[in-house]
């Protein structure tokens, strides 16, 4: 687990250690009175999670600095791991915003808005992809995968979990007994590293996080091979805490949305791969996951 | 020749070069083989360490059937960006109690789930032995014929046992190591070698070289004549130093005791040729005189013709050469001559000085005796004149020829000397008999007399070469019988009435 990102010098630590005290507050007053909004030394705080390539530590950094300086107020990043633990955050009204998964955006239900949503090669849209190694010869199909070992991304993942289970279904079996052994990687890039090591036999992951590493990273693809494309499902959003104010809320959107007509900005998405940025976005984006999420009574 | 018949001057330095080699190899390869028992060692506790900590991280992991966080726990002791780390693991992976595979860094050799034994290589013989071992055991697991060292560590707490965690190590790993450590041990040893040989080398044949010498000269004694060893080749006082010191006793005592048989011996054969030449001397002498006697009567009695007075005179001439060369044999001091004074040297002087001259000699005379001493003068000088003209005839012109008389208590000692190459061997060992000649045209009589005067004397000649000079020494006791002396010379010990012709 990644330790939360410390700004340097002693100005930051005060800033932490504001921010500290204002969520032990927050935590005790309730969700409500989480952001003195606009108050001098107030953090906003987002939360990132493996639903985009969120350990590119570099961008991060800067993309971090670009809200700050846009916003006007400190900014912290807050990685982790499985999405698990961002939600437990938003539950706790220690985020204000997140980039999410889809499920999560669901499974939280009005919890959180929905902010932004990314434009994936200009469409708010992304599929989930199977993937086997790339010497498996043999496996062409999900059906071909029966008594696999099978790596999932993330129990709240869409298309890491929700959706090779849906698949799994379609075909007519029992997701918790077609495989011979599952697990979870909590990530998808961390799938692909399992498929690519030979630890599993195939995988489910998100075609965004495919596409950047094939473009970032082309050692880690490397070794495996898709050999299922699915139906397009709205893109992970970005969503803001229903305790976040109007006008923080406001500004947050102009921010992203913003992005793609400013020169840093662009430099950044393109290193999000994201070149086209953000859109407000339509919760109706997201249907065809709900059934998705109903068929298996979690919605 | 045998081995152990070799002299000790080859023996010593190689015995010696064996045993360094020997050592050398020995003291090596003990060394190695602690390197390679340390390496091994420093590899199983390393692995130990890994494992230790890994199981225990490893158990909750397991316990939550988390399989992705196991595998990157396993993954994380390789650097694969590290080759050069030399202990590290080729595998690591951990087995169920059925032996079947829950987590393996190499998930592509070992899948998850695989059957241990249904794996190649030692992995079968592995799940037996572990199966064996009831899982719950930390060892060390070799098998014959096996490049790889299996560690093996319980994955368990609280008496809750998962599995086994397992550490492949190849045992090629700590070969490059071993060699390297090989390589430095032997390249210190040949430096040993390439100075402990050499000095080994120098100091046996410092050992062997006084040694092989005294085995020459003790072989030497046999034939009476051993060799004079140098005290400086062996200087010390050790064992061998006192042999040493022995053999130089021994040897002195045996020199002197050859050279004293060797003059016994001569003056034994000098006293018998002396007493066969007086027998004979006697015998022509007795009936020479009555000869002589007779042509004297002849020539007396009357003129004698011519012819008869000349075949007279020849006969008296002839007879006459006779009675010479018979005194010359039989040569007898005169007791009734006058004491050597310093005069007598002088006179010596003066009658040899045309001859030196003659030859542009110098003579160097060195003098040193009282005015008077109590020796027949007559002899002394008849001896040095003879030794002197020898000298004198030897010589090269241009160099020198010495006289020295020293007076020493109660002797005199005289030498002669000169420059110039001694006698050959033959020579010398007849050097004082009769007719007896270095050169053309001596009759050989005058070191014959010299000899048997100096002994009538009661004195002693000796000759000495070296040096590129011959010298004659003579010591004559200043106390002498004649008398003694000379009926020991003479035949049947009867003293000779016939003097010897000056």
């Amino acid at each position: 687990m990644k330790p939360i990102e410390l700004p340097d010098g002693n100005r930051g630590r005060r800033r932490i250690l504001r921010s500290l005290v204002t969520g032990a507050l927050a935590g005790m007053l309730g969700p409500g009175r989480v952001l003195a909004q606009t108050t001098p030394g107030r953090t906003v705080r987002v939360g990132l999670t493996p639903a985009f390539v969120h350990d590119q530590h570099a961008l991060m950094a800067d993309w971090r600095r670009y809200i700050e300086v846009k916003l006007g107020v400190p900014v912290e990043f807050v990685p982790r791991n499985s999405y698990r633990e961002t939600m437990d955050l938003l539950h706790q009204g220690r985020l204000d915003f997140a980039w999410l998964c889809v499920y999560p955006f669901l499974y939280l239900k009005d919890l959180v808005r929905l902010l932004a949503v990314p434009l994936n090669q200009g469409r708010p849209y992304y599929r989930s992809y199977l993937v086997v190694g790339a010497d498996d010869r043999k496996r062409n199909s999900m059906a071909d995968l029966k008594g696999a070992v099978f790596a999932y991304s993330d129990l709240y993942s869409n298309t890491g979990y929700l959706v090779p289970r849906y698949q799994v279904r379609q075909l007519g079996e029992d997701p918790a007994t077609f495989f011979r052994k599952t697990f979870f990687t909590w990530s998808h890039r961390k799938a692909i590293e399992a498929v690519a090591a030979g630890m599993a036999d195939g995988a489910a992951m998100d075609s965004f996080v495919w596409d950047t590493l094939v473009r970032v990273k082309p050692e880690v693809t490397a070794g495996t091979r898709i050999i299922g494309r699915s139906a397009e499902y709205g893109f992970p959003p970005f969503v803001a805490h229903r305790a976040v104010a109007a006008q923080d809320f406001d500004a947050m959107q102009r921010v992203l949305l913003g992005m793609s007509s400013d020169p840093a900005g662009q430099v950044l998405l393109a290193r999000l791969n994201i070149n086209d940025g953000f859109i407000p976005g339509d919760r109706s984006l997201y249907d065809s996951v709900v059934v998705m999420m109903r068929a298996f009574g979690e919605y | 020749m045998r081995l152990f018949d070799l002299s000790f001057r080859h023996k010593i330095p190689l015995w010696g070069s064996a045993l360094i080699i020997a050592t050398a190899l020995a003291v090596s390869a003990a060394t190695m083989l602690r390197a390679y028992d340390y390496l091994k060692q420093d590899l199983v506790s390393s692995s130990e360490n890994l494992g230790f900590t890994l199981a225990k991280t490893l158990f909750p992991v397991l316990l939550h059937d988390d399989a992705w966080r196991a595998f990157e726990l396993v993954r994380a002791p390789f650097h694969e960006d590290r080759p050069d780390l030399p202990l590290e693991a080729k595998e690591i992976f951990v087995i169920d109690r059925d032996l079947k595979v829950l987590v393996s860094s190499a998930p592509r050799i070992m899948p998850l789930l695989a059957e241990l034994s249904s794996l190649g290589a030692d992995y079968p013989k592995l799940a037996q032995a572990l199966a064996r071992a009831n899982l719950d055991f930390k060892g060390v697991f070799e098998f014959p014929d096996s490049d790889y060292l299996y560690v093996t560590i319980p994955v368990a707490e609280e008496g809750k046992l998962l599995g086994t965690l397992v550490i492949t190590h190849s045992k090629n790993v700590f070969l490059p190591r071993f060699y390297g450590f090989a390589l430095g041990g032997a390249g210190m040893g040949v430096l040993v070698l390439a100075i402990l040989l050499p000095l080994n080398w120098y100091w046996g044949r410092r050992m062997a070289e006084p040694l092989v010498q005294l085995a020459h000269g003790m072989s030497e004694i046999v034939h009476g004549a051993p060799a004079d060893l140098s005290p400086d080749l062996y200087a010390f006082h050790d064992e061998l130093g006192q042999l040493f010191a022995a053999y130089r006793e021994a040897a002195t005592e045996i020199r002197q005791k050859t050279a004293l048989e060797r003059e016994v011996m001569q003056s034994e054969r000098l006293a018998a040729v002396g007493r066969l030449a007086a027998g004979i001397a006697h015998e022509v002498n007795n009936p020479l005189g009555g000869m002589l006697m007779a042509l004297d009567t002849l020539k007396q009695r009357g003129p004698l013709d011519p012819p008869t007075a000349r075949t007279v005179a020849l006969l008296e001439r002839g007879l006459q050469q006779i009675t010479e060369t018979v005194g010359a044999l039989l040569v007898q001091a005169r007791v009734q001559s006058r004491d050597l004074n310093r005069q007598d040297f002088e006179d010596i002087r003066t009658l040899v000085e045309p001859q030196a001259s003659r030859k542009s000699l110098q003579l160097a005379f060195d003098i040193d005796i009282a005015e008077s001493l109590p020796l027949p003068a007559g002899f002394v000088r008849q001896v040095l004149i003879n030794l002197l003209l020898n000298a004198i005839e030897a010589t090269q012109p241009g160099d020198t020829v010495r006289v020295e008389a020293h007076a020493n208590g109660d002797q005199l000692l005289l030498l002669v000397a000169n420059v110039g190459e001694p006698p050959t061997p033959e020579i010398l060992a007849h050097l004082f008999e009769p007719f007896v000649s270095g050169r053309d045209g001596g009759h050989g009589l005058g070191l014959w007399v010299s000899y048997q005067t100096v002994n009538q004397l009661g004195g002693r000649i000796a000759v000495e070469c070296d040096a590129g000079e011959v010298r004659f020494l003579i010591n004559l006791p200043l106390h002498y019988e004649v008398t003694a002396q000379s009926a020991k010379v003479g035949a049947g010990g009867t003293p000779t009435t016939l003097e010897r012709p000056t």
